[in-house]
């Protein structure tokens, strides 16, 4: 047997994972062609490399299909339900940094806090007749946030893409979206509430709570961990 | 897990105790619409729905309760008083715990009922007890009238009673505002420099969304409104804490209450209705002694209840939901009622679970 080790199929987070691995002594690389997703692991044996959008790798890790993988706490946290008990953090490794937060627009100044945001939801919803409509992809964490810290009045739109033109498009009047530096939700006219950080995320290599594992299999992983000091 | 048919029929069991007590057996449709009834229900209700729509007819849900359509049924056209009762299923998306059921069956027990409130209470509460009695289960009761009316009798304004009464669901934010109100906590470096602020709108742009410069003007001035509020005092906050401490058995429960109410007379009546109660509870034959009794209760998930309010726990099974659930439910009946309402009370079991803890039989 071997153990399956899942890593982002393309783009930076590929690269910074190749090297982080690399960075410890053990080169993963992809096989063959640009557009074969096939991987090779040297450095250490009876590793195998699975490369997948890091979209698919929480539900990979949580139905026990590979045993390691890297993707971003976020879409961990969004993907699975009662995350730590489908998988374990072993390392956070320090790149793929994103936030997730609340963004609200620009010229709102009245409306710094999620005290505030409530407060404008009541009024909203009141003129309007519907719920403020905050536009996400991360349902799951947007409502468990909203609903920690009492804001009511709100609906949750449904957002795959370019969820910051929301706003000015007015399909919603908020928005919880990922974010690096601001850049685009400043060029898209909206501000971070103060206590709007609903997730820090930066990719993560977790290791599955379920994945089938025989003593061969334990022992790579022991070496692995070993050999990437995570002991 | 219990087999559907064995569940069906008790269910069905279930379903005629509530018919032998005079209850109309009645249905509802699994899809309701989802857009009016959405909004009646609590956050953790709502965003469980399964929400889909339909070209002619829009937003549809599968029913996530049966109070909501029941009410609206009786508001539309039924005779008083009426008591109904009715079994089925219910359907709740689960994204957390994968072994809780997304569709299980709930039979229930409501009364419609102008005369009498407490006594309507006591009855619904002592039919659900002696029918899961042989479960040992704990019994949970509360009061939300209690709190909305310790609410109502803050010596404030309207505009922070309106804020408090809306998040009394939502304890946390509840909290905030207590100490917004009394000036517990410090006022955010944002708000003071926008209350300072000469020309704060000279700010506002560019003005994007669909929320405007009126709204945000308006909110502006109310905040200003707000800023040259007496804070709510000390002694108030103290009163409200001790009710939301109040958990005791019912009997000195309801001691400690009358004790606060000398100094908060607002909850005079809602403490009144609570001893009348207690008393038809114990002229049903129930032990108050014995009957937990908590002034926060039914805070985070009941949303529409706002009187009486009861749950039944397997403490030895943590991991279960509430067997039962119930309470009482006059705003709702306001709601759905344009123009009319109703006292009504009620509540539901979940057969399914009657059956997993060993049947009540």
């Amino acid at each position: 047997m071997t153990l399956k080790l899942g890593v982002p199929s393309k783009g930076r987070l590929m690269e910074k994972t190749f090297d982080w691995f690399g960075k410890h002594g053990i080169e993963l690389g992809r096989a063959g062609s640009e557009r074969e997703y096939a991987g090779f692991v040297q450095g250490i044996d009876n590793v195998e490399l699975i490369l997948l959008s890091a979209g698919e790798i929480p539900r990979e890790l949580a139905a026990g299909r590979i045993h390691l993988g890297v993707t971003g706490t976020d879409l961990v946290r969004e993907k699975l339900g009662q995350w730590e008990n489908q998988v374990g953090e072993l390392a956070e490794l320090g790149f793929g940094q994103a936030d997730l937060v609340l963004a609200v627009p620009r010229c709102w100044v009245d409306v710094s806090h999620l005290d505030d945001l409530d407060a404008a939801a009541a009024a909203f919803r009141l003129k309007h007749g519907f719920r403020l409509r905050i536009a996400t992809k991360y349902h799951r964490l947007v409502r468990d946030f909203l609903r920690e810290n009492g804001v009511a009045d709100y609906q949750l739109v449904d957002s795959q893409g370019a969820t910051e033109g929301t706003v000015k498009n007015e399909t919603a009047e908020a928005i919880a979206d990922i974010t690096s530096t601001g850049d685009t939700l400043r060029a898209n006219h909206l501000k971070i509430l103060e206590d709007g950080m609903i997730l820090k995320s930066q990719a993560t290599l977790f290791k599955s709570r379920v994945a089938p594992m025989e003593d061969a299999d334990r022992h790579t992983l022991r070496a692995l961990k070993n050999r990437l000091h995570l002991d | 897990m219990p087999h559907r048919a064995a569940v069906r029929a008790e269910a069905a069991r279930l379903r005629g105790l509530f018919e032998a007590a005079g209850a109309l057996p009645v249905e509802t449709s699994v899809l309701q619409p989802a857009e009016v009834l959405l909004d009646l229900y609590g956050e953790d209700i709502r965003a469980r729905a399964y929400v889909t729509s339909d070209a002619l007819r829009g937003e549809q849900m599968l029913r996530p309760d049966f109070t909501v359509p029941v009410v609206q049924m009786h508001m539309e056209h039924g005779a008083e008083p009426a008591r109904y009762t009715y079994s089925g299923e219910v359907f709740r998306r689960q994204e957390e715990d994968a072994a809780r059921a997304n569709e299980y069956t709930q039979v229930g027990f409501e009364i419609f009922e102008r005369a009498a409130p407490e006594s309507a209470d006591a009855e619904v509460f002592s039919m659900f007890f002696d029918i899961l009695r042989p479960l040992g289960l704990r019994a949970a009761t509360g009061d939300i009238g209690i709190l909305m009316a310790a609410v109502e009798g803050l010596r404030t304004t309207e505009r922070r009673k309106a804020a408090l009464r809306r998040h009394i669901w939502r304890p946390r934010r509840f909290r905030a505002l207590i100490d917004r109100f009394s000036g517990k906590s410090p006022v955010p470096d944002q708000r003071a420099a926008l209350l300072a602020a000469a020309e704060p709108m000279a700010k506002a742009e560019p003005m994007i969304g669909l929320r405007g410069p009126d709204e945000i003007s308006s909110r502006i001035k109310a905040l200003r409104d707000d800023a040259q509020t007496a804070p709510i005092s000390a002694t108030e906050v103290e009163l409200l804490d001790a009710v939301l401490a109040v958990r005791e058995t019912s009997d000195n429960a309801l001691e400690r209450l009358r004790d606060i109410a000398v100094d908060l007379p607002a909850i005079q009546g809602a403490v009144d209705r609570l001893a009348k109660r207690l008393e038809a509870l114990t002229a049903r034959g129930l032990d108050i002694t014995k009957l937990d009794f908590e002034a926060s209760y039914g805070r985070t998930q009941m949303e529409y209840y706002d009187g009486f309010v009861f749950g039944f726990y397997a403490e030895k099974r943590p991991d279960l939901p509430p067997v039962a659930t119930g309470g009482r439910y006059d705003a709702l009946t306001r709601q759905l009622g344009q123009g009319r309402e109703i006292p009504a009370v009620g509540g539901v079991i979940r057969p399914g679970l009657v059956l997993s803890l060993g049947g009540a039989t």
